[in-house]
């Protein structure tokens, strides 16, 4: 049976509301080889980090299901690591504890001092090891988020999720860490979902754009096929007519055809959605 | 000093902002906790000079200065009245060991009065033996309701019920099944010992089980998130997830209880007569001379110390178990 790596199939879920379920997510339908970069872009309450969370196994599909290697998604686990929005490093424990920690659980058996050398690496890969002894409230935003993306990485992930990893970021530093997880997917080739709002963001790193309509029932609205060569340059690619026919594209799905009117009066929102919503702007 | 910085806000005009802000720092942090105390003592002593009580004159700060002093003294003049008893028994056993090489000497436990000293003692053993007892119990029955949803519903109406009620409405109670089931021959602890400090932790329990609760239950979800997809197992995710992030609540629980168990100790000294400070002022009270009210007063004070002394060790505690170290406790 020919199958792909990852695969969403009439993925939809509904979450209990007092009003009966509110249906968030509808008939997802997704197959991602091994190795291809995906970005998922929408309107903020779309259902772009439920998906990524289902994929995760943090939320439950109500309906459909996700496989991976043709084994079913139930739980959260190492082999689909998540990037978190906003790093989510336990403060607590220093950027070599931090990363150490998910060394450790992983399920391949190491000792001591090829636990060390396997941290040391993936730092390495996000040019963090000058501040392996800092604490997370030590170092800037941008470098926590790359420990975050370190940590990830150390498990070893079948599928890298990320939530929005840059969204945090000032403009100059989301330009570095876009360009080092190029560098890090050029050289490991991870397969990665990364939910984003920056159309720039999305035609410049991915292989393909998920392009998703506005909910309730939200689903996948259009694909987007980048097919641009790597390694790519921003600074070439502004000029580049490709690049701004696919970012013309993005632009018009968003605005256009799912242009987002927001209300005057906020409508009735199910608690989940509302909750999504403040977390977004957190 | 004050003073000083006074003059040289006089004699220099450019000086004023920088003289200012020393003088108000100065201010802040002697001059007004003094203004404060002098007040306070002011005050008491105009109102103990016009407190005529049937044990005399209510005392005054003096009056409680000179029985303080004379309690220090009694507790030295016991201590060498205890050092001679044992040595006067040393030497009287050296001379009939001497006399009969078979004589087995017996040294007979010196039975004085306990001073205001021992009394303290004795009521801050008490507390932190009840004290350590409930925590023992609370914290980990606390994360527990944190992190289960039904071990909450199963505990929770318990706690409602229990909470309210004064321990020393229990103290009944304890003593009866403390007598009943505490039988030894050679019994380490004083029945009274271990009633008091049962008494004590059933009211140190709830604060730290309710706070702890809530801590752990309001650990950030991201945090909870990460900890789901690396999968650490039950005792990875306590240590290094929800006991790190729940720290300052159940140390804000631990506080609570211990205040509360002090003040309780001494009620409950005071109505079980169990040795403790809490004897030591009901002993004075029903003794009943002129000086039992200064007495009394040197207690009251020292009770007030302690407790304020004891918030401030857990505080202490707290800074060193802490993670985040730029935090200012209060």
């Amino acid at each position: 049976m020919q199958t792909s790596h990852l695969e969403l199939s009439q993925v939809g879920i509904d979450f209990p509301t007092a009003n009966g379920p509110f249906t968030a997510l509808q008939d997802v339908n997704l197959k991602i080889e091994k190795g291809e970069f995906i970005s998922l872009i929408g309107h903020s309450g779309c259902g772009k980090s439920t998906v990524l969370n289902i994929v995760a196994g943090l939320h439950q599909a109500t309906h459909g299901g996700v496989l991976l290697d043709n084994q079913e998604v139930n739980e959260p686990g190492p082999e689909r690591a998540v990037v978190f929005q906003n790093h989510s490093l336990l403060p607590w424990l220093s950027v070599y504890k931090n990363v150490e920690l998910a060394v450790k659980q992983s399920k391949q058996k190491r000792t001591k001092a090829e636990i060390k050398d396997w941290v040391e690496h993936n730092l390495e890969l996000v040019h963090m090891t000058h501040a392996i002894d800092k604490l997370p409230s030590e170092i800037s935003g941008g470098m926590k988020q790359r420990v975050g993306i370190a940590r990830a990485l150390s498990m070893e992930p079948k599928v890298l999720l990320m939530d929005e990893p840059f969204g945090a970021l000032d403009a100059l530093t989301r330009a570095h860490l876009q360009d080092s997880v190029m560098e890090i997917h050029a050289e490991l080739g991870n397969t990665v979902i990364m939910i984003t709002h920056d159309v720039d963001e999305a035609v410049l790193l991915s292989d393909r754009i998920v392009m998703m309509t506005n909910g309730p029932e939200a689903t996948i609205g259009e694909i987007l096929h980048v097919d641009l060569p790597r390694p790519r340059d921003r600074i070439a690619m502004a000029d580049n007519t490709m690049y701004n026919k696919y970012r013309h594209q993005v632009l018009q799905f968003l605005y256009e055809k799912q242009r987002k009117v927001e209300p005057v009066n906020p409508r009735k929102t199910s608690k989940t959605e509302v909750k999504a919503e403040v977390k977004k702007q957190a | 000093m004050a003073t000083q910085t006074i003059v040289k806000i006089m004699t220099d005009k450019t000086a004023q902002p920088k003289g200012l802000q020393t003088l108000l720092k100065i201010s802040n942090a002697l001059l007004l906790p003094f203004i404060g105390m002098v007040v306070f003592l002011a005050l008491w002593s105009g109102v103990a000079n016009n407190l005529e009580t049937s044990l005399g004159k209510f005392p005054g700060p003096v009056a409680v200065l000179e029985q303080a002093v004379g309690l220090v003294e009694e507790h030295q003049a016991q201590a060498e009245k205890e050092a001679a008893f044992y040595e006067r028994q040393e030497l009287r056993n050296a001379d009939r060991v001497a006399k009969d090489p078979t004589y087995e000497p017996k040294i007979r436990p010196f039975t004085g009065v306990p001073t205001f000293f021992d009394q303290i003692w004795t009521s801050l053993y008490t507390v932190s033996i009840g004290f350590l007892l409930a925590s023992v119990i609370a914290v980990p029955l606390g994360i527990m309701c944190g992190l289960s949803k039904s071990a909450y519903a199963a505990i929770n109406p318990l706690i409602q019920l229990f909470k309210p009620i004064s321990p020393l409405a229990w103290l009944p109670l304890v003593t009866m099944v403390v007598s009943a089931v505490y039988v030894s021959d050679d019994p380490m602890f004083a029945k009274s010992f271990v009633t008091s400090a049962v008494t004590v932790a059933l009211c140190c329990l709830w604060p730290t089980l309710i706070n702890t609760a809530v801590g752990v239950s309001s650990v950030d979800i991201d945090l909870l998130n990460v900890s789901k997809v690396l999968r650490l197992n039950t005792w990875v995710h306590i240590k290094t997830i929800i006991l790190p992030s729940s720290i300052p609540m159940i140390f804000t629980g631990l506080r609570l209880s211990l205040g509360i168990g002090w003040m309780v100790l001494i009620a409950a000294e005071m109505l079980a007569q169990n040795p403790g400070l809490g004897k030591f002022v009901w002993d004075e009270f029903q003794n009943g001379s002129s000086q039992s009210l200064a007495r009394i007063m040197v207690a009251v004070l020292t009770i007030g110390i302690i407790g304020f002394a004891l918030d401030r060790l857990m505080l202490m505690l707290q800074q060193r178990v802490s993670w985040d170290k730029s935090v200012t406790l209060r």
